[in-house]
């Protein structure tokens, strides 16, 4: 029981990581069609950025938790706004000169970004594991039991958990809000139904597929930030995986809906952890895409989605 | 010439820009590539003793940004028109470039001049053959010339290139082997992506299948190439067979996806299985291919035979030819299966789907046909890749391979069989010669990708020759080339 209730938090907390990520996927394709492919490396980036500015703030041993916490904050909304400026970037050189070409030609400019951005970080940063100062990691890892075991081993949410489940809430919620009741969020799904009648009801369609695209980036910029205080280590292929799942998660939840690419990324993120418990680590990838390839022959609109319509 | 008409009537039609405004873009540019570069590229993070430590290189982002700004600057000069005597000057400089480039005869006739100089320019360890051999370099430009044609300047080149002038060990192994097993790939994923118009993210699945698959015959019954090599073919046609038949029904991107994800999937599971596979170690000692039963070993082998003195050099050649060949069949087929029915309903289905069902064409099957024909290709390539290197572990099967021979597909213009040799040509070999330069190979990889990508979003040969006509044959132009199904 106690081994099952830790596995269900961590789970949680690694599907609000995907999930975070989900939802950049989950915009884009919504709002152009495309499969944003660096999208996955795009949260490698703002996870080396947050390494680096945790590096400069030069946290010790002796900083109070506290401080340690409103640090944490701070990494965030500055990881957020230069991932942003990433997202923005890779948008206006590699996908608007192809508005209006043929679907695979962003598919093919968004590989070459993940190519570009993978080897860069690479260059920049070096090719080995970093790791999170122990300062920070070790402060951040304690927390309170949940559920005490009878054979000593005890259910435990640490605190670094707790942040990223209630980072995770509060940006779900404020983010519904932008895209349910602002007239950003109108724009945003006029432009998903329709891009062409959109603008000629006067909406800036690129401005607003770029104020997507760093929207989804800033997301991934906290998800990388949680996977970096999370796991503690991170180097520049992290991207590609968490990426693959992520995009997983939002077909799973149904692409194009944002409170499905939270529970897409929910699911993944406990089937992922309950597989590599229960039935061992070495296949916990194959489960994961898998489900991806079961979800799309049987249910391509995927949980929440709607069905799309074939016009001809 | 019509890319340059149009792009010179784009520029007369926007609004010309005062060289103000060209340096306040260019200053925005500069202060973007400065946010970009902070602190992600400014800072690098390096290993101390306890943790990490940090090491800042402002001086490098202090010349980038400048580079930017400059580069910015050139665009906005060079591109649309600029007022005022300075836009004038400019204007003057840009079509004087274009000018020469055009006097010296286009792309082909530049690229054919490279390969030149590149095959001439290296050096030491080449067959000793007679000094006229030299001389028979001019046969295939003389045909190229003659035929008016890139495809046979390439084939010429292709068939002369181990007895080249220059071509060394390395030169023959390291480049013209490993662009024509990607050629060879490009063809085989062309079927699929080109003419049938499937998006298939997750091909270098079927080339691990090949290579696997001939390990695995080879090692275990003793079986020689010449078997298994058709044997690796079938098992993999069967593997597109065995994927294709649940996911054919997807439409573009979610097939993409489904396709990714068999890749991956037959990678972690090629890791994971390490009975039979070896994991992550792989298969060595894989057997070498014989030329009718001939070895190339020093004694008794293929020199001995014909009397010749040995040297490794015997194998690669062989290698080469070997490759060169398959991949000519790839193409040969490829081209005939176009004009059969099958080929017919693969275009058509890539032109539109659903019209293509009302007439009455079995979708499913003219997919699945697509995609283990590509698959075969693939697992082809894969046994040729195994017996060359006679090692294979899954860390040469990633999804980056996959997306490698994608990008050659689409760049080199989807369907164009000469396209995609030009493409394979230009990436791998290109990509080749900065071997030195090691860690930046890659990046120079995707920046092309993307540049030519935006540059010709049609690929390099982007136009398009019908497979049947009614009266004669035209090539139709990029732009009006239209399948927007992916």
């Amino acid at each position: 029981m106690e081994y099952f209730v830790q596995q269900l938090i961590n789970g949680l907390t690694l599907g609000s990581i995907y999930g975070l990520i989900a939802i950049g996927y989950t915009m884009v394709y919504g709002i152009i069609g495309m499969i944003n492919f660096a999208h996955g490396d795009v949260f490698m980036v703002g996870s080396f950025i947050g390494l680096l500015l945790f590096l400069m703030i030069g946290l010790t041993a002796a900083t109070p938790l506290v401080v340690i916490i409103l640090a944490l904050i701070g990494v965030l909304i500055v990881a957020m706004a230069l991932t942003a400026v990433w997202g923005w970037t890779i948008e206006r050189l590699a996908y608007r000169p192809l508005r209006g070409s043929f679907r695979l030609a962003p598919l093919i400019t968004a590989i070459g970004m993940s190519i570009v951005l993978t080897n860069l970080v690479q260059i920049a940063q070096g090719a080995r594991v970093k790791n999170l100062p122990p300062d920070i990691k070790d402060r951040l890892a304690g927390g309170f039991t949940v559920l005490r075991g009878a054979d000593g081993f005890d259910a435990v949410v640490s605190y670094r958990q707790l942040v990223i489940v209630g980072v995770t809430v509060t940006l779900m919620a404020f983010f519904t809000w932008l895209i349910t009741s602002t007239s950003l969020g109108r724009a945003q799904r006029a432009c998903e139904q329709d891009r062409t009648m959109a603008a000629l009801t006067g909406v800036d369609v690129d401005r607003t597929i770029s104020i997507t695209f760093v929207i989804g980036a800033a997301l991934a910029a906290v998800a990388g930030v949680m996977f970096l205080v999370y796991y503690g280590a991170i180097d520049f292929y992290i991207g590609f995986v968490a990426g693959i799942k992520a995009f997983t998660a939002a077909v799973l939840g149904g692409i194009g809906s944002l409170p499905g690419a939270m529970l897409g990324g929910l699911l993944i993120g406990l089937i992922e952890v309950f597989w590599a418990g229960y039935v061992g680590s070495e296949y916990k990838d194959v489960a994961a895409f898998s489900i991806l390839a079961l979800v799309l022959i049987f249910r391509p609109e995927g949980l929440l989605g709607r069905p799309e319509i074939e016009k001809v | 010439m019509a890319k340059a008409a149009t792009a010179t009537m784009q520029a007369g039609d926007s609004e010309p820009t005062s060289l103000g405004a060209a340096l306040a873009d260019a200053a925005t540019a500069a202060v973007i590539a400065l946010l970009l570069a902070m602190p992600i590229l400014a800072y690098r993070s390096v290993e101390q003793a306890v943790s990490l430590g940090m090491e800042a290189r402002w001086g490098a982002i202090a010349i980038g940004v400048a580079a930017v700004f400059a580069g910015r600057l050139a665009i906005n000069l060079l591109g649309p028109r600029l007022s005022g005597p300075v836009g004038e000057l400019f204007a003057a400089l840009k079509s004087a470039i274009v000018r020469v480039f055009h006097a010296i005869g286009g792309w082909r006739t530049v690229l054919g001049m490279l390969l030149m100089l590149a095959m001439a320019a290296s050096g030491a360890g080449k067959l000793s053959t007679p000094r006229w051999f030299d001389l028979l370099l001019i046969v295939p430009l003389a045909i190229g010339v003659w035929r008016r044609s890139p495809a046979w300047l390439f084939l010429g080149l292709a068939l002369f290139f181990p007895f080249a002038p220059g071509a060394s060990r390395y030169w023959i192994e390291n480049f013209g082997i490993l662009v024509l097993i990607y050629v060879m790939l490009g063809w085989g994923l062309n079927v699929v992506v080109g003419l049938a118009g499937l998006l298939d993210l997750g091909y270098v699945a079927f080339y691990a299948v090949g290579a696997y698959s001939y390990a695995l015959l080879a090692q275990t019954f003793g079986l020689s190439f010449w078997i298994c090599l058709p044997l690796a073919g079938i098992l993999a046609a069967l593997w597109g067979v065995l994927l294709g038949f649940p996911v054919l029904r997807l439409r573009g991107d979610y097939l993409a996806i489904v396709t990714l994800a068999f890749g991956e999937i037959i990678r972690v599971v090629l890791i994971n299985w390490q009975s039979l596979t070896g994991g992550p170690n792989g298969i060595s000692g894989i057997p070498r291919p014989t030329l009718f039963g001939l070895e190339f070993k020093a004694d008794g082998g293929f020199a001995d035979y014909f009397g010749l003195e040995h040297t490794s050099l015997h194998r690669i050649i062989f290698l080469y030819y070997i490759i060169l060949v398959l991949a000519l069949v790839t193409n040969w087929v490829t081209v005939r299966l176009r004009r059969l029915p099958v080929g017919r309903a693969w275009e058509a289905m890539r032109e539109d789907e659903i019209a293509c069902r009302s007439l009455g064409i079995n979708i499913t099957n003219t997919k699945l046909t697509a995609f283990s024909i590509g698959a075969m290709f693939g697992g082809f390539a894969g046994a040729f890749f195994a017996t060359k290197q006679g090692f294979i572990s899954p860390e040469s099967f990633t999804f980056w391979e996959s997306a490698i021979i994608l990008a050659i597909v689409v760049l080199g213009g989807m369907g164009s069989q000469v396209g995609v040799a030009v493409a394979a040509l230009v990436m791998i070999g290109g990509t080749e010669l900065f071997r030195e330069l090691e860690i930046y190979r890659m990046l120079v990889f995707g920046v092309a990708m993307v540049a030519v990508m935006v540059w010709r979003p049609r690929g390099v040969v982007s136009g398009r020759v019908p497979t049947i006509a009614l009266k004669e044959t035209r090539r139709i132009g990029g732009d009006l080339v239209k399948e927007g199904h992916g």
